[in-house]
């Protein structure tokens, strides 16, 4: 501890500028000491070579988390976090960028492959040809932190598009990062998107200018790989006048014995007649059999409609984390702006979920779609939360819901926590909601055509999702249904 | 902690209303303790507001502010006042039992009950300490609710029926609650047991005499239907255009019994109907309904929870609101489902029609879910009067209102139907009919 | 060896003896038809043989290609080739019916140790099966039997059992909510599945569908048990005289 005890004191020695060029050389440590303080802000901010304007942010975000009660409200109960005792900076050992796949740690690859992440990225990094129709990934890998490997930049650069790690962002785009970031979570708007205001380590940039449709899908996968290392992404996503871009982000994690905590920010910002589509598989590492472990999951992912005839589309395949805590909503600002939620939820062992989404309806015209399929089994919690909310001047907001749960056994529990609020008389608003189980006919009846109990529930409850499934880009619907096969293993008795 | 944030100027002023009203309160010893315990939590929890999830949408701190003092016990004027109103609101064939300002007064309720039915009053009881008849009149665990004990603490009167097994009574027990003074508050709790394969129906109303304005009335009923039974029971609020009403009603429900309920709120500034139903035994089923007709700055707040604690039952929920210019309507429907619970039916159904630009309709739908072979769902919409409909109306020669009209009696019917009896039926549409015809 | 042996089978449904003591035996290229009034005992049967949940062996053996077939799990069972045709088949949202074809076929396949269908063999056959059966394309993309009439809903049972080749079929009320032309439609398709290396169970209440699927052999259940056998002659007494003879037994 003494050594990083030093680090820290010469941290606090070199003024801003100083290190603004020369930090990397100087510090040598990897992680941040454990826990959490203006000194560990100082350390991540001065890591990262940020200006100064950047450290005040987290500063400030610091000093009003400081002031705020974790929230108690969502359906989930885990042992106290203390947060004292994280880390909540870590990076991993080759700091320099890259440009081949020959440069990258054969370990980091290994465990991509271990994790089952398909190679197909793998051959992109390395400009594999693919067949004609197939379209193209481009992976920002965020790996413990710090980005590793960004490709297809080039190809993006001739689109005009901006696709970077944020902590680049703050470097080389400050006026875009100091319009956006924040705008649409504030720095102030819940105890964990404060925490992450605070200490976030890095994340996505993405801009895409005006009347710019994305040539490419702008892939991110997260792994979680240092013991006790709290994550903190940040993303921010603008979508400029009438351009169009879809993000996918999946994130699988490492088996664990202890809890780790994961607390994002994703803001997406759309202008006038642009789109959003950000889609998500999650599958971190849920805890053991006896629900030790597992990772806590709390993330704030928010969209702003904020031009007219915008659109912004949330789907996810959660299966994964100990805790979920996820509400990825949509402020629907802009006249005709739209707004989608395509949601699965799989909770199995002693997983807890609490998950939904906002749609907030300020302009005219706006209309949401909400998709929510829950899946409990063994002894886990499955919660939908939604609001839906129409505003005064909201004339003509459409909203309709469908949340359905699917209950695999008699020691799991489903919840549908929906709000539903209306304050314009031309607001249409339509919820359905349905619990029930996978019938026993059902059942019989794919066993006697062969199929083994597990296959037979695989299939019924990928008939289930379907609706949702289909939202997700092509890549991540294979995996996605392979994974919901594997998270509901073992819970056929 | 909550403690910190009721304000200690109000907390004081509890305190004063309650040491006011000790002496006017029945009972004794045991009573009594139950009484101070009842509103110690509600001196420490104070009035619920928007940070109580269940208040979430009905913040009493800011729409009732205080508790106001409680009303006299009602002199010879009151009585006849009241008279007056009894006579316009009940239905023909009730036997009518009513309270006048939270006191039950015998010279305007019927007295000649059927066979298989006792009424006693809740003060009599409570004074002659009869120590059997008393045991749990006012202590319920069944439901927390910081409501709900100051109404333990200060419940002034009430009815206490009980039904015979297997007496199948024919007329329906109509409970009258009215209020002449202006700015006071009453406070009543009643009971209803039903024996065994016993069929009733229990009607409450909530009216004002000419004159009574601004006042409080803080009601909750007990109810225990048991194996067998079947209760149907109609509460219509129809209070003054500037009173409060909060009622609270605990229902228990035995084996293969049945339950049918139906509240319409149409008065009242402010008004919460909670209602807790639980099913004790297997085999039974409950038809839980609601109508909010609500116009003016009038905020009405239906919170349901149907809890399914045993297998084999079924409920059903339709909740429909009618909101014009700047009313606000509250739905929150709760249905849980226990771990054992199995075949558990449960469905809910919240409509909201919106009239007026300025009103707001909130519903909370909520499952809560623990079994796995059960088959549960809700729905809820929320939308205007169809311009189609309206318009093939108008064509036909209806006026806008006369057309509105049509439409809304058709829209509410749905929860109404389930009025088994054509009688008790019309007396509700009669309700409904009053809200119409006052909308002009 | 007889493809199925049926031997003094005794079944119980909660605490309630369904069967008592039945006995039957069917033989390669045969078509037997059981016939029997309601609560007879006949869907039981055909349950059991298929291994429902929910039914009590107490007493009794089931026998098929010599091994016992009340050891193996329901699927086992379709692997070895039982197909039970269901009175009432069920509806699976989201689930396309060709998916589930394919991938129940290749779980039989796997069963046995064969290789799995290739997509394109896999599909040809389907269409061939599904366009002798009259069903459109546009039903295989449908969730399974997802807003199918009763007649759409037997003749997929009809294309599964053409698609899977099992030795044994059992036919349980195939008839039930069909009208005439959609039961010679399935009939059909059922007369086309016969053959010298499979066997033919068809439960029915009445004796019309025998007109169009002719058994070799008739058995009258009544109370549990077999009470009668003979030829299809026995199905046309039966019409004439009514199940009543036999309730006494």
């Amino acid at each position: 501890m003494a050594a990083v005890q030093e680090t820290v004191d010469r941290v606090r020695q070199i003024d801003v500028d100083q290190y603004r060029y020369g930090f990397e050389t100087i510090i040598e440590s990897e992680k941040a000491p454990k826990g959490l303080s203006e000194d560990t802000i100082r350390f991540i901010s001065a890591k990262k070579n940020e200006p100064a304007w950047m450290l005040e942010w987290r500063l400030e975000a610091y000093r009003r988390w400081l002031t705020m009660q974790e929230p108690t409200w969502a359906r989930v109960d885990y042992p106290k976090i203390d947060y004292q005792d994280l880390y909540y900076y870590s990076a991993p050992k080759p700091k320099k960028e890259i440009a081949s796949l020959d440069e990258i740690d054969p370990e980091i690859l290994k465990t991509y492959e271990k994790l089952g992440i398909p190679l197909r990225e793998v051959e992109v990094l390395e400009g594999v040809v693919r067949p004609e129709g197939e379209r193209k990934v481009a992976v920002d890998a965020v790996f413990d932190s710090v980005s590793v490997a960004t490709t297809f930049q080039e190809e993006l650069k001739k689109a005009g598009v901006i696709f970077m790690p944020i902590s680049h962002a703050i470097q080389q785009h400050p006026e875009l990062v100091k319009q956006y970031l924040g705008s649409v979570v504030p720095t102030s708007d819940n105890f964990f998107a404060t925490l992450n205001s605070a200490v976030f380590s890095d994340g996505s940039f993405v801009y895409v200018p005006p009347g710019v449709r994305c040539p490419m899908e702008l892939s991110t996968y997260f792994r979680i790989n240092e013991r006790n290392t709290g994550q903190f992404e940040r993303t921010l996503i603008i979508a400029d006048k009438g351009s169009y871009v879809s993000y996918l982000e999946g994130c699988t994690a490492p088996q664990r014995d202890e809890n780790q905590l994961h607390a994002a920010v994703v803001e997406l910002v759309t202008l006038d007649d642009a789109e959003i589509k950000y889609s998500t598989v999650q599958n971190w590492y849920p805890g053991n059999s006896e629900g030790k472990g597992g990772i806590f999951n709390f993330v704030t992912k928010r969209g702003d409609c904020r031009g007219a005839n915008s659109k912004i589309s949330w789907t996810q395949v959660e299966t994964g984390s100990a805790i979920t805590w996820k509400y990825p909503s949509c402020i629907l600002r802009g006249d005709n702006s739209r707004g989608e939620f395509y949601s699965i939820a799989i909770s199995n062992g002693y997983q807890q979920v609490d998950s939904g989404t906002k749609m907030l309806h300020l302009g005219k015209n706006t209309t949401s779609r909400i998709i929510s399929k829950g899946i409990a089994a063994g002894k886990s919690q499955n919660t939908y939360r939604g609001l839906v909310t129409a505003h005064r001047k909201a004339t003509n907001a459409r909203n309709f819901t469908a949340c359905d749960s699917l209950l695999i056994g008699d020691k799991c529990g489903a919840h549908t926590v929906p709000y539903i609020e209306a304050k314009n008389t031309s607001a249409l608003f339509e919820h359905e909601a349905t619990t029930s189980k996978i019938s026993e006919d059902v059942l019989f009846y794919c066993v006697q055509r062969g199929l083994s109990q597990e296959e037979a529930v695989g299939l019924v409850v990928n008939g289930f999702v379907r609706d949702v499934l289909q939202q997700l880009p092509m890549e991540f619907a294979v995996e996605a249904q392979k994974l919901i096969s594997i998270s509901l293993e073992g819970s056929v008795g | 902690m909550d403690v910190a944030l009721v304000k200690p100027a109000t907390e004081r002023a509890t305190r004063e209303l309650f040491a006011a009203a000790r002496d006017r309160l029945p009972g004794s010893g045991p009573v009594s303790e139950a009484r101070q315990a009842a509103f110690d939590d509600f001196a420490r929890r104070g009035l619920p507001y928007r940070r109580i999830e269940e208040w979430k949408y009905t913040d009493l701190r800011t729409l009732l502010r205080e508790i106001a003092p409680l009303a006299a016990a009602p002199d010879q004027a009151a009585l006849a006042s009241a008279a007056k109103a009894v006579t316009a609101y009940v239905a023909g064939d009730a036997y009518k039992l009513v309270l006048v300002d939270g006191v039950f007064a015998p010279q305007l309720s019927d007295q000649t009950p059927e066979t298989g039915v006792e009424v006693r009053a809740l003060r009599d009881i409570l004074e002659n300490n009869d120590v059997a008849a008393r045991a749990d009149l006012l202590t319920t665990t069944a439901a927390s609710d910081t409501m709900i004990s100051l109404n333990t603490a200060m419940a002034t009167d009430g009815i206490v029926i009980d039904v015979a097994e297997n007496a199948k009574l024919t007329r329906p027990l109509h409970i009258v609650h009215i209020a002449t003074q202006s700015s006071t508050a009453a406070f009543t709790r009643s009971l209803l047991r039903l024996a065994n394969g016993a069929q009733a129906t229990l009607v409450e109303s909530f009216v004002a005499a000419e004159g009574a304005a601004a006042y409080q009335a803080h009601d909750s009923v007990v109810l225990w239907i048991g194996d067998d039974a079947g209760l149907q029971h109609v509460r219509l609020v129809e209070d003054a255009r500037d009173a409060a009403n909060i009622s609270t009603a605990i229902v228990t429900v035995g084996a293969k019994a049945t339950f049918n309920s139906l509240n319409l709120t149409s008065g009242a500034a402010v008004s919460r109907y909670q209602g807790f139903i639980k099913f004790s035994g297997e085999g039974s089923h409950a038809d839980v309904n609601g109508v909010n007709l609500l116009n003016g700055r009038q905020h009405g707040d239906t919170t349901l929870v149907l809890d399914h604690a045993v297998p084999h039952c079924s409920s059903n929920e339709v909740f429909r609101a009618v909101l014009d210019d700047q009313a606000h309507s509250v739905f929150q429907g709760k249905i849980i489902v226990r771990p054992d619970a199995q075949k558990t039916d449960g469905r809910m159904m919240t409509r909201a029609l919106l009239l007026s630009d300025g009103a707001e309709a909130d519903n909370k739908p909520e499952l809560e879910i623990f079994a796995d072979d059960v088959s549960c769902g809700h729905g809820a919409t929320i939308g205007a009067l169809d311009e189609s409909l309206l318009f093939y109306l108008r064509a036909r020669g209806l006026s806008e209102k006369e057309a509105q009209a049509l439409l809304i009696q058709a829209f509410v019917g749905e929860a109404i139907e389930s009025v088994a009896d054509d009688g008790l039926r019309d007396v509700v549409i009669g309700a409904a009919e009053r809200w119409l015809a006052a909308r002009g | 060896m007889p493809l199925l042996e049926v031997k003094d089978l005794q079944v119980r449904v909660e605490e309630r003896e369904i069967l008592h003591g039945l006995s039957l035996t069917v033989n390669k290229g045969e078509v037997h038809a059981i016939m029997g009034p309601n609560g007879s005992g006949k869907s039981t049967l055909s349950h059991v043989i298929a291994g429902k949940p929910g039914y009590e062996v107490t007493g009794g053996q089931i026998l098929f290609k010599g091994e016992d077939l009340l050891e193996m799990e329901p699927d086992e069972r379709a692997a070895k080739g039982v197909f039970l045709a269901f009175q009432y088949p069920v509806e699976i949202p989201g689930v396309a019916t060709m998916t589930f074809l394919r991938t129940a076929l290749n779980a039989q396949r796997k069963a046995r140790g064969e290789s799995e269908y290739s997509t394109p063999n896999f599909l040809k056959k389907v269409r061939e099966v599904a366009a002798s059966l009259n069903i459109p394309q546009d039903m295989l993309r449908r969730g399974i039997n997802v807003g199918f009439s009763g007649g759409e809903k037997k003749r997929n049972e009809v294309l599964q059992m053409a698609l899977f080749e099992p030795s044994l079929c059992i036919l349980d009320e195939m008839d039930s909510g069909l009208d005439i032309d959609a039961l010679r439609v399935a009939a059909d398709g059922v007369n086309a599945l016969r053959s010298p290396d499979r066997a033919m169970v068809v439960i029915t209440h009445y004796q019309r569908l025998l007109n169009y699927i002719v058994p070799d052999v008739v058995h009258v259940m009544s109370k549990g048990r077999v009470v009668k056998s003979g030829n299809k002659d026995l199905a046309l007494e039966l019409e004439a005289s009514g199940y009543a003879q036999f309730e006494e037994a």
